[in-house]
């Protein structure tokens, strides 16, 4: 049995953790809201970037002549996945919920015998990733030195994908990431981006005639790398959001641990402290009666 | 009748401005200015760096736009566009920053004649600005 010395040392360390989680706890707290908030924000102008160009691909006539980011290469050889994680740690399982999901799409790209490429974005995914699929990760991106999330860290990693694709370095692009549902829930998603998915039509915008200047196609060229960098943009928000929420509950839990650590402690430390007494009152007691 | 519509104004961060008073907005469309009346046909457009301008009931307000798209459609106006500066409060700083990195992009010899021509097109407008 540890000494009293050694229980009441264990006890301050465990309360000193229970602090610092409790503090990260109230960070995260702080900037969950702060990232909720831009994540909702933001939505309106990628929902509207979403419409438009589903209005514009409605109306394309010439199937064959679209642009290549919005049809294709026409090929799925090469498959380029963008995994999108943090830079921090200590963020309960957040990390981790995106690796799984990327190796699972990884593994079905391997077994089906295409080329992978990665480019890792936030160093926490390069780290779980390296070890596995070191050689297949081309790029990798931090923003660990830009305080909050904008849109030009976003268009940076856009403007990438778009160089590579143009020089036919991929066919399929997809970007994995945590979609915010509440502190509890992250869903972690995988989004393809090249080619665009116009899966789900809009019923109404179908009889829309719109003018346009210049012409669709020139327009929707212009249009889908924007729309790339607005998608990962998208996605940057919505994982920020994620980062913090998941750490608060993280920290949330870790703080309740150390709680419940305590007082298990606690309690034995009283109760040897009672045996050491009891022990030394037995010792005088049979020494008088010896006497 | 009333001649007023609705314009809404986004960049990437936020929704930058919404306005239901307006009665007229000059946007700076790529092959030229457009402006927007009530009940104009529904168009899709993208911008060259220019200055939007709405006119309203309150008056008119001046707007400087990096680029962007335009959707017109049931007498609403969006705007989507990734840097958007209110002329009114502007920063003659933040200006010259934008003017120097464009100037640097112009010199380039990879641009291609589209680059080129909207790069002209931006340091103009800012130049006019200053």
């Amino acid at each position: 049995m540890a000494s009293l010395d050694d229980l009441k040392k264990r006890i301050s360390s465990v309360k000193s953790t229970q602090k610092i989680t409790k503090a990260m706890k109230m960070v995260a707290a702080a900037k969950l809201r702060r990232a909720q908030e831009s994540a909702e924000k933001g939505r309106p102008y990628s929902d509207k970037m979403n419409n438009i160009i589903l209005n514009l691909s409605n109306s394309i006539s010439d199937i064959d002549n679209a642009p290549k980011l919005l049809s294709g290469t026409g090929e799925d050889k090469v498959h380029l996945c963008v995994v999108m994680t943090s830079d921090r740690g200590l963020c309960g399982g957040f990390n981790t919920n995106i690796i799984k999901k990327a190796k699972l799409y990884f593994q079905k790209i391997l077994d089906g015998g295409k080329t992978l490429k990665i480019i890792t974005v936030g160093t926490k995914g390069y780290d779980q990733l390296k070890r596995l699929y070191g050689d297949n990760i081309i790029e990798r991106i931090s923003f660990k030195e830009s305080k909050n999330i904008n849109y030009f860290d976003a268009d940076k990693v856009g403007k990438i994908v778009i160089e590579k694709f143009e020089k036919k370095e991929f066919d399929v692009c997809a970007i994995f990431y945590n979609q915010f549902k509440n502190v509890i829930t992250q869903i972690p998603q995988e989004q393809q981006i090249i080619p665009l998915k116009t899966s789900e039509k809009d019923e109404n915008s179908s009889e829309d005639n719109y003018e346009f200047e210049p012409e669709e196609d020139e327009i929707l060229s212009n249009l889908l790398p924007k729309n790339i960098s607005t998608q990962i943009f998208k996605a940057m928000l919505e994982n920020s959001a994620s980062e913090q929420g998941s750490r608060m509950s993280a920290m949330d839990n870790a703080t309740r641990n150390a709680g419940e650590m305590v007082d298990k402690l606690t309690i034995e430390y009283n109760r040897s402290r009672q045996a050491a007494i009891t022990k030394e009152l037995i010792e005088i007691i049979s020494g008088a009666e010896s006497l | 009748m009333s001649e007023e519509y609705s314009v809404e104004i986004v960049n990437p961060e936020k929704s930058f401005l919404s306005k239901n008073d307006v009665t007229e907005v000059v946007v700076p469309a790529f092959e030229g200015e457009i402006g927007i009346l009530k009940d104009h046909i529904s168009i899709i457009s993208f911008l060259k760096p220019g200055i939007i301008k709405i006119f309203s009931k309150s008056g008119e307000e001046s707007f400087y736009v990096n680029d962007g798209i335009i959707e017109f459609k049931d007498n609403n106006l969006s705007i989507l566009t990734s840097l958007i500066l209110n002329l009114k409060d502007i920063d003659k700083e933040k200006i010259s920053v934008i003017q120097k990195s464009a100037e640097e992009e112009l010199n380039k010899s990879d641009i291609n004649d589209q680059e080129k021509y909207l790069l002209d097109q931006k340091l103009e407008v800012l130049k006019s600005i200053n």
